[in-house]
């Protein structure tokens, strides 16, 4: 089966060693990836070449086989690659309702649609029903990363890119979200390459995890088995 | 008193034009991060335009849409020729090269046209309606006064009650997510350059038939105005902009009238000093909102 997303040979770097070097990744189709590794290992560097915001030295970005590398940022956002990045990617001057407007913009033409489509993503994440008008920034980190990945899975996208979406908050907060990422890809056949410091949780909800060391991959095993694997987990996660 | 009530509302309206000005520099601050010295410079240009316009078809309504279009085209140009080739790391290498950019359209209108003022004729009539024995704003200052809060209206509606206003803002305060999400931030700045450029055209065209006519340099005292709104008011504020233009105005107004033109440039400085002291981020300006 084609894979729903595929990098091959891409090699990354920003002046010196190349961070990533000549990596080959592939996911199938409504699967879930758990990208693991330590700090500095090229998980997030990875994610944004796949992207398009870091242009890599060499190496394609494929998705369901169709070649990505040529195009712009916002024409993988179009054709259905969407990323969460790290941290705070909540627009900060914008209300919580403009942010997940925005979200909607291309994939659901029209107002109406577009409101329809932002009440069900309020449906989903309860708390943010509660702000609506409120601006980015008077926001929990709970809730910046429940309002990015609402809006992330309001462009309907084909696979989704999430940079480490548990930093920094409450267990049980993490529980939720990777519940919500668990349900959406069963019920909808979304695609989800997972970057996570969090490898406990990470690996909960993966199908697979594949782990990354010196920007190769060491690991790729499916998730259940990585979990149980005490030289595997002392080696590359640390615990 | 009749002097201050005439005094107030050719202030008025003479505010709501720096306002207008200050208005376009806090859209290209909105989209690009950038002081547009070139502003003035662009606008006169583009009033020329007008001014040929007019020349040839007698109408003074082609050549309003003659300086919009042209405002906006230029602007646009110096954003896709010039700035977007400019590094954006820091704010510093854009301001140069748009000084750089009124040197070379100030001498080029200087070469071209001489530095003599062309006058201007307004479409309405510029002396003041008398209201129960006080002289007020005459026609054309009503005229100003409708079209700069038209307009006012417009962009507020057209930032945040459209589409394509919001990805305006997401562009402008978070690129790299806007394109995440598929704006076309590129095309999104281009189009607040350009946004900018016909309001700033517009301004100037309003304001060049009160004075003493059209040249090179007919749009310099406006920016200075505008520039001075847009620090006081925070440059990423439009309130800030219209309060602050209308003040300025007023406060130029009256010190011209009590105190003589010469004074009113310190006028302006003083209360620039004063606002700086007090608030050095601008009297609008949402700090928390600027540092998240
Ligand atoms: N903009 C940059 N310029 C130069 N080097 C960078 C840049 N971004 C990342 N690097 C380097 O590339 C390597 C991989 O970084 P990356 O951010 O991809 O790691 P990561 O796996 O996401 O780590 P973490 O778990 O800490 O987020 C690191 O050595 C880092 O220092
Ligand atoms: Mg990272």
């Amino acid at each position: 089966m084609t894979p729903a997303l595929a990098v091959d040979g891409l090699t990354v770097g920003y002046a010196g060693a190349p961070v990533l070097d000549d990596l080959r990744l592939e996911v199938a189709p409504g699967e879930v990836v758990a990208l693991l590794g330590a700090n500095g290992a090229g998980k997030t560097t990875l994610l944004r070449a796949a992207s398009g915001l870091t242009p890599p030295r060499a190496g394609r970005v494929l998705l369901d086989g169709a070649d990505l590398t040529a195009l712009s940022v916002e024409d993988r956002a179009r054709r259905g690659l969407a990323q969460v990045p790290e941290g705070r990617s909540v627009v900060t001057e914008l209300t919580v309702d403009e942010n997940l407007h925005l979200g909607a913009l291309w994939c659901h033409p029209g107002r109406a649609a577009r409101r329809a489509a932002v009440a069900r993503t309020y449906d989903l994440f309860e708390p943010l029903a509660r702000r609506r008008t409120s601006l980015g920034h008077q926001l929990s980190g709970g809730e910046r990363q429940m309002l990015a990945l609402g809006r992330a899975l309001l462009a309907r996208p084909r696979v989704l890119l999430l940079d480490e979406p548990s930093l920094g908050l409450a267990p049980r907060v993490v529980a939720q979200l990777m519940g919500v990422l668990r349900t959406t890809a069963r019920e909808t056949g979304l695609t989800v390459l997972l970057a996570e410091q969090n490898v406990t949780s990470a690996l909960s909800i993966a199908d697979r995890g594949v782990v990354l060391s010196l920007g190769a991959v060491v690991a790729d095993a499916p998730a259940a088995e990585l979990a149980g694997d005490p030289t595997l987990r002392h080696a590359y996660l640390g615990f | 008193m009749d002097r201050l009530v005439f005094l107030l509302a050719t202030g008025l309206a003479r505010g709501l034009v720096v306002a207008l000005f200050a208005l376009s520099l806090v859209i290209v601050w909105r989209a690009a991060r950038l002081v547009n010295f070139a502003q003035a410079a662009t606008a006169t240009a583009a009033v020329f335009a007008a001014f040929a316009v007019t020349g040839a078809t007698g109408s003074f309504w082609a050549g309003l849409a003659a300086a919009l279009l042209a405002g906006a085209a230029l602007s646009a140009a110096v954003e896709r020729g010039l700035m977007r080739r400019v590094p954006q790391a820091t704010p510093l290498p854009g301001m140069i090269v748009a000084i750089g950019l009124v040197m070379v359209l100030q001498s080029a209108l200087g070469i071209a046209f001489g530095p003599r003022h062309r006058p201007m004729v307004a479409p309405f009539d510029e002396r003041p309606l008398v209201v129960g024995g006080v002289p007020l704003l005459s026609p054309y200052d009503l005229f100003v006064l409708v079209v700069a809060l038209a307009v006012v209206g417009l962009l507020a509606w057209l930032f945040n009650g459209t589409s394509l206003g919001l990805q305006l803002r997401a562009s402008a305060a978070a690129p790299e997510v806007s394109r995440l999400l598929g704006v076309r931030v590129p095309r999104m700045v281009t189009l607040g350059w350009a946004l900018s450029g016909a309001v700033a055209a517009l301004a100037a065209l309003l304001l060049v038939p009160t004075e003493l006519g059209l040249n090179a340099h007919s749009a310099d005292l406006l920016f200075v105005h505008a520039f001075t709104v847009a620090v006081l008011g925070g440059l990423d504020s439009p309130t800030g902009a219209l309060v602050g233009g209308v003040a300025v105005g007023v406060l130029v107004s009256l010190v011209t009238g009590y105190l003589g033109a010469g004074v009113a440039p310190l006028a302006v400085l003083a209360l620039l000093t004063l606002v700086l002291l007090v608030r050095p981020g601008g009297i609008f300006a949402t700090t928390e909102v600027r540092t998240a």
